[in-house]
This record gives C-alpha cells, structure tokens and sequence, in this order.
C-alpha cells in the first residue's frame, strides 16, 4: 500500500507538479473497492454455479466465456457515450451501478437463464465504465506525467484484484456454503465505490458543451493518421499476446501443479502487477511510453520462452509470473496513457476505447489462433512458435509507435 | 455540496454499507448455528435395520445436523424414514460392501478428498483426486473405482473453461489410469485433437467399460477396455452413461438441439441401438442410477420452502412411459445395492 502513501494527494486540489492529481486517486479507490467486488464474485462463481445452482461444467464453460465476451462489445459504446455528452462521470457512474446492481441480483437468481443475465449485467456495467473512467484520469492529469497516473490508478485497482478473493474465502469460512453473503458484502463494497465516486470525483467537462462530438468527428480521430499506426502495432502485438490462462496451463502441465495451486498462480502474477504499475508508468513518463509499452512485450517474449522451454521447477514459475506481471504493467495502464496524448480531448473516450478494444479482440483471435496451434504441435513447440513471431513483429511494432513517443517527450 | 457534507455523507454510508452487511453475515451465522444443532428436518431411523436389505445410498440434502451426510433407505420403503451416517460428501457411490466418498473441502485454496469406505463408514483409503468433484462409480464386485473431477484449467479452447479428468484405479493398487491418455477413435479413426475430454464412466465388467469422450464441442458414447487402453466411439450426443443391471441398457444425457446447459435423459438400447427418451421434461444433470431394470434414478436441485437450495432424487420409467416420481426428497447422489 506504499502508494497511497507516497503519492498522497496534494492537501491543495490541483495539478501540482510531482503529484498525481486527487481525482486520478479516487478513481483509484473507486475501482479498489469495485474489484474487491467484482472479484469477490468471479472467485466463488464456480463453485457456486456448480454446487449450488447446479450447473454443468460445460453450461458453466459458456458462462465463463460471456463473462470474457461481454464487455469488449460496449467498450466502444462507453467511449463514445462519454465524448458525446462531454459528462465521462456519469457514464461511468452508470456503468459502476449497473455492476453495483447486479451484485444484489444474484440473490434471488436462481436458474440458468436469470444468473446468465445477471452476469451480462455485470459485464456491460465494466465495458461502459472503462474509457470514461480512463479519460477522466487523463483529463485531469498532467500530461507529462499521464503514465504515473494510470500507473497509480492501476497499482490501487490491483489490491481490490488480490483482496477481493481473499475476503470472499474468509467469508465463506465464516459461513459456509452461504453464497448469498458473499453477494451481499460484495454489494456493500460495490456502493461503496460508488459513493467515492458520486460524491467526490469532480464532474469533469472533457470539452466545451457547446459542440456535441458527432460520430463523423470521432471516426475521422480514430482512422486518422495519429492513431492509425498506434492502432495497428496494438493489434499485430495483441494477435501474438498468448494469453496468461495458457501460460499458466502450459506451467500446470509441465510441472504438474496440482489444482489447489492454480489460484495461486494468478495472484502471483497480480502481486508482479501491483508492485510494477508504479514504476514502470513513471518510467514511460520519462522515457516515452511505446518504448515501455514494447518493452512489456520483450517481458512478455521472455515469459514465452521460459514458460515453453525445458526447465521446470518453481524457480522458472516465479520468472514467468514476474514477467507476466511485468508485462501487464508495462502495457495495461500505459496503452490509455499512450493514447490520450493521440487524439483531441474531444474524442479522448473514443480513443481509448478503441485502443482497448483493439487489445480485446486481438486477444479473442490469438486466443482461438493458439488453442489450435496447441493442438497441432504441442505446448512447448506452439509457445516458441508465437514467440518467434513476437520477436520478428517487435522491430515493425516499435517503427510504428515510435513517432507516438514524440509529442510526449516534448510535453516533458 | 461543500466537502464536509459529502465527507459525512461518504461516512453515513460506508457505516450503513458495513452494519447492513455485517447483520446479514452475522444472521446467517446465527441461523446456521440453529440449524446445525437442529435435528434433520425428515424422520431418521436405524443404520443397520435400513442396511440389512437391499436399500439406496444418498446424499442427505434435508436441513438439520445431517445436512451433507450419507443416509441409507430400504428400497422396500424409499420414502420412509432414513438412517443417517457419519460421513460427509458431496458425491458417493457404492457396491459388494465398499463405498467411495467425494469430498471437497473450501478455502483460499480448495482441497478435495476421494476416500474409499468399508461397510462400517470408516475410510479404509485414498484415491488420488484433483479438482472438483463430479462423477464417482465403482465396478460391481467393488474392485474398481472411478473418479470424474473437473480440472480448473486444464482446457485451452476457451482460457477459464473447465476441464474434465477421469482417473481409474484398482482399490488397493497403486497406480492409476487417465482415461485422456488412452487411444480413442471415432468411427474408426484415431482422434489426436489434445481438447479430448472423458467422463462420466459406468462400468460393464472388470476390463470393459463405458463413457463419454468429447472433442471439438461434440460428445460421444465410447466403449472402452482398460488392458487394451482404448476407446471406441458407438453414438454420438450421449453424455454421463449408466449401464442397465441386465447390462442391455444405457441411460444417458442428451443435449440434442436444446438451449446451452440443458439435458433430456434416455435410454439406448445396445442390441437394437433403439434410444427412447424418458418422460422427465425438465433438464437433468446428472448420471442417472438404476433402480432396477425398469426404473431410472436421477437427482434434480430444487428450492426448498426456506429459500435454501436442495435436491430430490426421482424415478422415471426406462421405456418411456408413466410419468416422473419424487423417490427421495431431499436427497442426491444415488447408489442402488441390491444385496
């Protein structure tokens, strides 16, 4: 929790230099107390689907994959929602009520149908609040020092990620078999959030009210040359971005880890993120953030080969988590930051979200790209395949989000 | 609003957020503790009485201090009152005086137990296990056993998908099968695909056996031979087979063209590769039990009046006809022993 300590919002409201802006941290706090939430839930989801509702492990196969699915669809929607009425808060607050709500839902939900909806609920709730949230911490961030502000937002977020688990299990010791309690400590958590949110993050106009941004406006930022290049580099890394699910099998097989390890193998990677976030977001701040934005992807190159190669053995285990989560904050908070400096803060939202869904569905394709070259050729062989291919299209990567790296620079 | 007032009015909810939660919690806990010394919400009877003929092995899902634990009714009078013993699972299975137990115990990381009983209830041994339980079946001289648990993980078509691992072991042996690493063919032909998943085995003697294999979002009935490692498929659509006493028979799952994570159950005969499908309506999800050569068994969950989730244990005629019974209330996980 050092963070908050250390960057502690200025006592005086504003952008005073050196520190990262109040608003940037109690958006940190909202989406601390909403991912203990949400994660709260995600963790006993399975189980409770299965030993409690009664739910196959197939039926809960296509939960799962709503879960991933939803939320990439109306990214865009929130994006553009928020550049529209130029009010990114209270989209966002619509979009962490909507979570909010679905929380208290699933306690009389009970057949398959309901709790499926209940769940997209909850995912629609993320996918509108994630660009309007990312804007405003850009809006009311000091350009030159947008990396560390993500990279705050992102460090304060990850502790809701590893809490979040942490209070549901305790609970469910508490009281066991008692799913509904989890969902109402989680609905408390959510409100929580929420009133942060209502009650003290300003609501930030994101440009005159005047000119309401039309959709042309916002398509012509998104094709056009600024973003093009950086848009197109995301993409080709995203298509080679295996995701960590498959990693973490390919670690599982080779070692045979046990499934009550599994778990830990995700908190491993998000202990990685949460202490990486903050110096790798003031590092792109300083160096330029596509050189770190690639060099999460080199982390990342790296994490391949030590996950496919021959050496098992947990200190290989601890690399790749390290790697991992080295990756993750390199590039997860710092693609947004990267991307505010591209368009005008008109369409800012748009961008974001564009740039977010681009990582999305080019997940999605290597996802299903990987599943079937894992089939053909194996674990080892189909991680060093894409690994090779990473290393070739980094170069192409770099000459793309290069000339990205020099407005920042400037501004610093 | 000045900042003191949005400062008191964060302070009013974060406590109102925290007592409202924290009583519910704490209610729960009450109403749990009440519960747990609570006697069993259904009428109980003798152990041994109820085991001296044949009778039917469940999981007891009535409220009170045998919420959980394995009971035992006479087949002569299934309704009847049961006898509850000490043992908790979440699955069981028995046969020839021997029982395997499931067991999943929750925490920050999830343990799970496979534990094979004697016929006083006392565990004898261990059977390797990883992940959640889902399916348990002995042979019928109780030599083998056979565990279905799904593998947080173990799939990769969809990162965060379950998948499944079926393991057989000789009771008393040391090692043990995945049935993944046996040959499977389809129609004849080798499938390699590595998303090849088996479960929900019934065994037909002490080397044959019977499951489902899927790949590629299909499933398969497969015949299967523990010394010749390999599984032939017969039909397509069938999930979580139970073979007939008679051995003629296979009651299964079907999914056919219905909405995801819905199931009929049916009956396909092995002699005339006839399928009848039974007139429960509703989805099942389980393997079916059976009661004797006409009678199928099969848990369904339901809401009990208080709002706590339980299950019922119902018979459906094999041929089709006649319509659907409550055997046992409050109960899951069937195990018929006939002698």
């Amino acid at each position: 929790m050092y963070v908050s300590v250390r960057d502690r919002p200025a006592a005086q409201p504003g952008r005073t230099a050196g520190r990262v802006a109040t608003t940037v941290v109690l958006l940190g706090v909202v989406s601390m107390f909403t991912d203990v939430s949400s994660e709260m839930v995600a963790a006993v989801l399975p189980l409770y689907l299965t030993t409690q509702v009664g739910l196959g492990y197939l039926a809960y196969g296509f939960v799962d994959g709503l879960y991933q699915g939803v939320s990439a669809v109306v990214r865009i929607g929130g994006g553009y929602a928020a550049d529209r009425n130029g009010h990114p808060k209270w989209i966002a607050v619509l979009g962490y009520g909507v979570s909010a709500l679905s929380r208290i839902a699933l306690l009389p939900a009970h057949g398959f149908a309901t709790i499926v909806s209940v769940i997209s609920a909850d995912r629609l709730g993320k996918g509108l609040r994630t660009a309007p949230r990312d804007a405003l911490i850009a809006a009311s961030s000091d350009p030159a020092q947008l990396g560390r502000a993500f990279g705050v937002h992102r460090t304060l977020d990850t502790i809701g990620a590893v809490l979040g688990p942490l209070v549901a299990f305790a609970l469910l010791a508490m009281v066991p078999g008692s799913y509904d309690s989890v969902f109402v400590v989680s609905f408390a958590f959510a409100i929580v959030g929420l009133a942060v949110l209502l009650l003290f993050v300003p609501n930030m106009r994101t440009h005159a009210a005047t000119a309401r941004t039309g959709l042309r406006v916002v398509f012509r930022e998104l094709a056009g040359k600024g973003l093009r290049k950086p848009l197109i580099a995301t993409a080709i890394l995203g298509v080679l971005t295996v995701g960590d699910g498959f990693l973490y099998l390919s670690i599982q097989q080779r070692d045979d880890l046990t499934a009550s390890l599994f778990p830990l193998l995700y908190v491993g990677t998000n202990v990685a993120y949460l202490a990486f976030a903050l110096p790798l977001g003031r590092l792109a701040d300083r160096v330029g953030r596509a050189r770190v934005f690639v060099g999460g992807h080199v982390a990342l190159l790296a994490a391949y080969f030590a996950a496919g190669g021959q050496f098992g053995g947990i200190a290989t285990t601890v690399l790749v988590l390290l790697l991992l989560g080295t990756y993750y904050a390199a590039t997860d908070g710092v693609l947004p930051a990267l991307v505010s400096r591209l368009v005008s803060e008109q369409t800012r939202g748009s961008g974001i979200a564009a740039a977010q869904t681009v990582v999305a569905l080019s997940r999605f394709v290597s996802a299903l790209a990987f599943g079937s070259l894992w089939v053909l050729v194996g674990r080892g062989n189909a991680l060093l395949i894409v690994g090779v291919l990473l290393a070739a299209a980094l170069p192409a990567a770099w000459m793309l989000l290069r000339p990205s790296d020099k407005p920042a620079e400037a501004a610093a | 609003m000045s900042t003191r007032i949005r400062v008191a009015a964060l302070a009013a909810i974060v406590v109102l957020s925290l007592v409202a939660a924290g009583v519910y919690v704490l209610r729960v806990q009450r109403e749990q503790a009440s519960e747990a010394k609570a006697a069993p919400a259904v009428p109980v009877s003798d152990l041994t009485t109820a085991m001296a003929g044949p009778h039917l092995l469940f999981r007891n899902t009535a409220l009170g201090n045998g919420y959980g634990k394995l009971a035992v009714v006479p087949l002569s009078d299934p309704g009847g009152p049961r006898a509850l013993t000490g043992v908790s699972c979440e699955r069981a299975y028995s046969a020839a005086g021997r029982s395997v137990c499931l067991s999943a115990r929750r925490g920050i990381t999830n343990t799970y137990k496979a534990q094979v009983l004697g016929d006083d209830w006392k565990a004898v041994g261990d059977l390797p296990l990883t992940g959640l339980p889902s399916r348990v079946r002995l042979s019928r001289d109780g030599a083998l056993a056979v565990t279905t648990t799904f593998v947080y993980g173990d799939s990769y078509a969809t990162v965060g998908q379950f998948s499944t691992r079926t393991l057989v072991t000789r009771i008393g042996g040391k090692e043990s099968a995945d049935l993944e690493n046996f040959k499977l063919y389809v129609d004849g032909k080798r499938i390699t695909a590595a998303d090849r998943n088996l479960w929900g085995v019934t065994f037909a003697d002490d080397d044959t056996f019977y499951a489902t294999a899927a790949s590629g979002g299909k499933t398969w009935l497969v015949k299967g031979s523990l010394s010749g490692q390999r599984l032939d498929s017969l039909r397509t659509d069938v999930e979580c087979p139970s073979l007939s006493p008679d051995r003629t028979r296979i009651a299964f799952k079907k999914h056919g063209d219905l909405p995801n994570g819905e199931w009929r159950l049916a009956v396909y005969d092995l002699r005339t590769g006839k399928e009848t499908v039974l007139a429960e309506t509703r989805s099942v999800d389980d393997q079916a039990e059976w009661l004797d050569d006409s009678t199928v068994l099969y848990g369904l969950p339901r809401t009990s009046d208080s709002g706590a989730a339980t299950s019922d244990v119902w018979a459906a005629a094999a041929d089709g006809t006649g319509k659907p019974r409550v055997l046992v209330q409050d109960a899951w996980s069937p195990a018929v022993i006939r002698d």
